[in-house]
């Protein structure tokens, strides 16, 4: 038994340690302040597939990301991993959209790399939290959803058993293929980059790398066809033109702003026996405590 | 037609605080909007749902009701809510940001191309100009949500599709009761009109539900720890502290990320909203997303090493030390003046 696998995959602002200079004097997001990252969970769902690949022989993991040029650093990741390859989706026609626009367009992607059993992403990316992607994508691919993943327990025939991690408890869920599955932060950690792999595909370009770098790869890409990252544009999946991007985004930001704290006039206490024993004197005395 | 629609969250009968939440603010926004509000229940022995939600304002209860829409599955609980939303045409569905809310939520949404905003921590009626279309919305649904790690707030409007939708997590709207004796109209719906066979796909086999041991939201003192804490076990002292003053405690993400503390003691955008008598934060350094979740604590006393911790200008007082230096005098110091 093998499966094709997709893992959905997207490069995010890494906005879990922002600096004061990520913000912009006009309350705007600075995003060349913040570093690209592989969005965490679906470094964690792209292990889910890399396991599944290793216990089903002749399986095959592909991800898909949407993004621009420079978001193909996550599919070269992927490969350093032991991802067999990977589909870059970019254009400016995909510009400005939201959850579901992203959903459409993944979704068409999908439908033209052929048959696939199982898609496999981060239950949400860390720029936007909205865990919104995955089971939109299966809405428009018309098949289950599994959300919440912590671990894929066995696929029997086209079964599979997935135990979720929920905010109060677990489940173990059963559905049937073709699913998608998202994965929670709470699942395995993704394997290091495996060295033998890295070499092997640290020249995997798109199209578009090549030609805006100095170095000559075409003798590499002749010699070495899997070095050549697949860089598909609109034109390239099946689409209407009112589904994608911002005509295809029904939610509009009206408005944005940068979050301002009112400070206050804060009492500042040393940690001296007699200034904590005073406080807490203070807090008993005004009822907040006791 | 046009009304307001809350999902109604049910686990072992009990409708969940985050869902009543909703209505509370469903209700707000419906008297704004002069229209209905009306709360949708699928699941399983629903006969004392009525008597929980009416309270809060609802004038339409929607009972779908059958063994296999409980527990929670993704498919079937959609196909109810699309097929209702298509005959009754909403302005605005709200649901719970839980693990169910934000499973639902999204794949209503792509089923009627209807925009969902997740996450919203206010929700308002306002006017939207859009100048591209030249068209002027009135009373549309702004969604505030918090996006970046919370260093930004946008609001966000649906301007074309309905309903507008959106999720919001528990805790952040607040509960309250409109009126104990009124008393709205149910309507039983007719499962095999709404869903099919073929939506039962996924069977749960096993589940394990906790009640949740920590109800950071109803306690009075909230003693939080932050990554300065440095490890698990250096949390017991928190938990001292707590229970010598009788209190909760609560974790910065960055704990719960580092292992120190059980995700559901995270206060902040992403954890619960808390608004305590007394919040004391230890070794948490002060990122907008976990001040955002307990800035409207009444006193919040700050211990940190770093006299300059962002989290030191929202406090009432500053202890600058250690918290293993601190907190044991606190408790002492407790246990020595109270009576």
């Amino acid at each position: 038994m093998s499966f094709n696998i997709v893992v959905l995959a997207k490069q995010v602002p890494d906005t879990r340690n922002v600096g004061k200079d990520a913000m912009k004097a006009d309350g705007t997001v600075n995003r060349g302040a913040l570093p690209a990252i592989y969005n965490p969970e679906d470094l964690n769902a792209l292990e889910q597939a890399l396991r599944l690949k290793s216990k089903f022989e002749g399986s095959q993991v592909h991800v898909l990301t949407m993004g621009p040029s420079r978001a193909a650093e996550i599919i070269r990741e992927s490969m350093y991993r032991g991802a067999d390859g990977g589909y870059l989706l970019s254009g400016r026609e995909f510009a400005g959209s939201d959850t579901l626009a992203t959903s459409y367009a993944l979704a068409a992607a999908i439908r033209r790399m052929g048959k696939i059993d199982i898609i496999i992403c981060g239950r949400q990316a860390i720029d936007g939290d909205t865990a919104q992607v995955g089971p939109q994508v299966a809405e428009k691919l018309g098949i289950p959803q599994i959300t919440y993943a912590e671990e894929i327990i066995s696929i029997v025939k086209d079964k599979i058993t997935v135990k979720r991690r929920l905010e109060r408890g677990i489940e173990l869920v059963k559905g049937s293929l073709p699913i998608v599955i998202t994965v929670n932060g709470s699942a395995a950690n993704c394997r290091p980059r495996n060295a033998k792999l890295t070499l092997k595909y640290k020249n995997a370009r798109t199209a578009t790398e090549r030609q805006t770098s100095s170095t000559d790869y075409t003798d590499l890409i002749e010699a070495h066809p899997y070095l050549n990252i697949p860089e598909w544009g609109a034109a390239d999946i099946e689409h209407e033109v009112k589904w994608l991007g911002l005509t295809g985004s029904p939610t509009k930001v009206k408005s944005i702003e940068s979050v301002v704290f009112t400070a206050k006039e804060s009492k500042r206490l040393t940690p001296d026996d007699t200034e904590i024993e005073d406080l807490m004197k203070e807090l008993i005395a005004n009822h907040t405590i006791g | 037609m046009n009304n307001i629609f809350v999902y109604l969250e049910i686990e072992d009968g009990i409708v969940a605080d985050v869902s009543l939440e909703l209505l509370t603010k469903g209700r707000t926004l419906a008297d704004k909007q002069q229209c209905k509000l009306e709360a949708v229940a699928v699941g399983h022995q629903l006969d004392k749902i009525g008597t929980q939600v009416f309270q809060y304002g609802v004038d339409t209860l929607y009972l779908a009701d059958d063994k296999r829409l409980s527990p929670y599955t993704t498919l079937p609980h959609t196909s109810v809510l699309v097929n209702l939303f298509k005959e009754e045409k909403p302005q605005i569905a709200l649901m719970g940001a839980t693990s169910i809310g934000r499973d639902l939520g999204p794949r209503v949404s792509s089923a009627l191309f209807s925009g969902l905003t997740a996450d919203c921590t206010a929700l308002e009626i306002g006017a939207y100009e859009d100048k591209k279309a030249g068209k002027k919305h009135n009373d549309l649904l702004y969604q505030i949500r918090p996006a970046f790690g919370g260093n930004i707030v946008a609001t966000i409007v649906n301007p074309d599709c309905r309903p507008q939708m959106a999720t919001v997590r528990e805790g952040v709207m607040k509960k309250e009761i409109r009126n104990p004796k009124h008393e709205g109209k149910t309507v039983k719906l007719d499962i095999a009109k709404y869903v099919s066979d073929t939506d039962f796909v996924i069977e749960v086999i096993e589940r394990h539900m906790e009640k949740s041991k920590v109800n950071l939201k109803a306690s009075p003192i909230i003693i939080a720890g932050g990554y300065g804490m440095g490890s698990a076990d250096n949390f017991g002292m928190l938990y001292d502290l707590a229970n010598v003053l009788g209190g909760e405690v609560g974790a910065s993400r960055a704990a719960v990320d580092a292992g120190f503390a059980e995700h559901e003691r995270q206060i902040g955008q992403t954890g619960t909203t808390v608004r305590p008598k007394l919040y004391i934060a230890c070794g948490i350094s002060g990122q907008i997303q976990h001040i955002a979740g307990m800035q409207e604590s009444a006193m919040i006393i700050a211990i940190n090493s770093d006299a300059n911790a962002p989290i030191n200008a929202i406090a009432d007082y500053v202890i600058t030390g250690t918290v293993e230096e601190v907190i044991p005098k606190m408790i002492k110091y407790y246990k020595k003046n109270s009576k």
